[in-house]
């Protein structure tokens, strides 16, 4: 009887199992409907009008403008800025975070390691810390004349660096700094991965003369392949979306070398109001982050 | 072989002061009277031990306010997306109907657009309401989010039918099925999504930055920000404000760290 009953239930449902599915279901996908996905769309729809600072006092103003932001935008060299810093990080930043956060990962999972608890914990701890106090931290390490990075440096016999004045060096110091905010992450994942490797895979290859490299080669990096790829993914969504650090650290400058796209929406949509702009501004945020993510899983197709 | 051991541990010595290091100094440099951060060659221990950073803070910039602003938040838009996404991911789970999958499929899909596109829309509809500069603004877009249902779902599924069938039998309703049996058997991933949620409220910036337009409704985030437009030269000051915001969330990770850890693993398992 229980039996036929729990089909029962599950295939149709009577008005008391509906009910509590809108129940259980209303509130959550209410909230994400309304105040995600309508202002998502409501976004797209303002990136084709001059949405203003005049808009925002009268809506009559508004008006639809097509494409014009989106040419506008192609057209704007302070945006073709923002794009090229933004890429410019992530595409430095990123691989520099995985390479590190793997690198950690090897070394915390040495059979030779103990403590590793310990360790871990320490490397970890930046990823939890807030990164606003973290980036003001970061900027008086960078001070030129009282930094504490610059006096180490000195150790090395390396003349002191204007690290956030100097536009050559204002972003690699903010790569610098978000990847140690952030590789303590992976570098979970990546531990994570290594233990899911069987132990025999490495014995067969220590059986058949293989020595550390071609192990690492052959063995390691193949099997960590997906763990590479979605670490890859969540570290360059995330590293599009550069903001706080050069907003605390750089405001952007100097000469607008650390200018982020999100930094740039920003000052746009409500600093100055341009909200339609700015709208369209995000929008090819959204559109290079799919892109990206496209690509990354191509690649990881191919190399298969 | 003792070589290799000692090359080992030489190198994630040297990775854990590195990454400890801004810390040490920044918890040092917020005991040291003005200016003794401003030094050439640098402290690393204070040359008297004071609390006047703390004080200035809390007695003359009211940070104790923003720190406030910071916890009512943080915990109450923990509370409410708990209940939300639990419900929410249950059904997911456990109730059969039509388009599940791919409703499903399309929330996780969506969980690629960035936040920022949603930010210009929401603050004209928040604006629009007179919710601007309220713990609301802060709050509503918090009150769900795919991750949590996710989270909450995969966890879900492991519990067996029998369990709810058997409630079923002795007469419970729907709800009291998710109140007395779902929600006990599911605490441990609670533990570890209120964590979450609670440090990415409380770490968050560019949204209360742009939704909160008030020094006393500031976060602790966005009054740090704002704090070190006028005290750019004040290292200590700004040290004792960044021990401040980042304490709470070291000690809420430090007591659960073994939660946290598996919420990350959690996530990347079905990337």
């Amino acid at each position: 009887m229980s039996k036929s009953n729990k089909i029962d239930r599950k295939i149709t449902f009577d008005s008391s199992g509906g009910s509590a599915l809108v129940i259980f279901l209303g509130p959550a996908l209410g909230a994400i409907f309304l105040f995600f996905f309508i202002p998502v769309l409501a976004a797209f729809a303002i990136s084709f009008t001059d949405f203003d600072i005049y808009s925002l006092a009268k809506f009559s103003r508004l008006r639809f403008i097509g494409l014009a932001n989106y040419l506008n935008l192609m057209h704007d060299p302070l945006f073709w800025k923002a794009l090229g810093n933004t890429f410019y990080f992530v595409l430095v930043a990123g691989p520099l975070n995985v390479i590190v956060a793997l690198s950690a990962a090897l070394l915390l999972n040495s059979k030779l390691v103990r403590f590793k608890a310990l360790f871990r914990l320490s490397y970890f701890i930046p990823v939890v810390t807030t990164l606003v106090a973290v980036a003001i931290v970061w900027r008086f390490i960078y001070h030129p004349k009282f930094g504490v990075l610059n006096y180490l440096l000195g150790f090395a016999g390396i003349d002191p660096i204007d690290w956030l004045g100097d536009p050559l060096w204002a972003m690699p110091a903010i790569i610098l700094m978000s990847v140690w905010k952030n590789f303590g992450y992976n570098m979970i994942i990546f531990i994570a991965g290594l233990q899911n490797i069987p132990d025999y895979l490495y014995e067969a290859a220590v059986i058949e003369g293989a020595n550390r490299w071609q192990v690492f080669r052959k063995i390691t990096l193949p099997m960590l392949a997906p763990t590479t790829l979605f670490v890859s993914i969540i570290t360059m969504i995330g590293f599009f979306q550069l903001f706080a650090e050069p907003y605390i650290m750089t405001q952007g400058g100097p000469l607008n070398r650390t200018l982020s796209i999100v930094q740039y929406m920003y000052q746009e949509g409500f600093r100055w109001w341009n909200m339609g702009y700015a709208a369209a501004i995000a929008f090819v945020l959204f559109f290079i982050i799919f892109i990206a993510t496209l690509i990354q899983f191509r690649l990881q197709k191919s190399s298969e | 072989m003792l070589i290799k051991k000692i090359l080992l541990y030489i190198l994630l010595l040297v990775i854990a002061i590195l990454t400890l290091i801004p810390f040490l100094w920044m918890v040092s440099a917020s005991f040291m009277e003005d200016g003794q951060a401003s030094v050439y060659p640098p402290r690393f221990i204070p040359e008297k031990w004071t609390w006047m950073q703390y004080i200035h803070l809390f007695e003359r910039l009211n940070i104790g306010r923003n720190f406030l602003n910071s916890l009512v938040l943080a915990t109450s838009i923990t509370l409410i997306s708990l209940f939300f996404n639990s419900m929410a991911g249950y059904a997911f789970a456990k109730y059969r109907f039509r388009g599940k999958h791919q409703l499903f499929k399309f929330l996780l899909s969506a969980m690629i657009i960035p936040a920022q596109v949603t930010m210009l829309p929401l603050f004209l509809m928040l604006k629009s309401i007179g919710l601007i500069n309220t713990y609301m603004a802060i709050i509503i877009p918090g009150l769900a989010n795919i991750f949590g249902i996710f989270l909450i779902r995969q966890y879900a599924l492991s519990i067996p039918d029998s369990l709810i069938e058997a409630a079923r039998m002795d007469g419970a309703t729907d709800f009291q099925i998710y109140r007395i049996v779902i929600l006990p058997l599911c605490l441990p991933i609670l533990v570890t999504l209120a964590i979450f949620t609670f440090m990415g409220t409380w770490n968050d910036f560019l949204w209360p930055l742009i939704a909160l337009t008030d020094n006393s409704m500031y976060t602790l985030p966005v009054a740090l920000a704002n704090l070190m437009g006028e005290h750019t030269k004040d290292p200590e000051l700004m040290m004792a404000g960044s021990v401040v915001t980042i304490i709470p969330v070291i000690i809420v990770f430090l007591a659960l760290q073994r939660f946290y850890i598996r919420g990350i693993m959690m996530g990347s398992v079905k990337g």
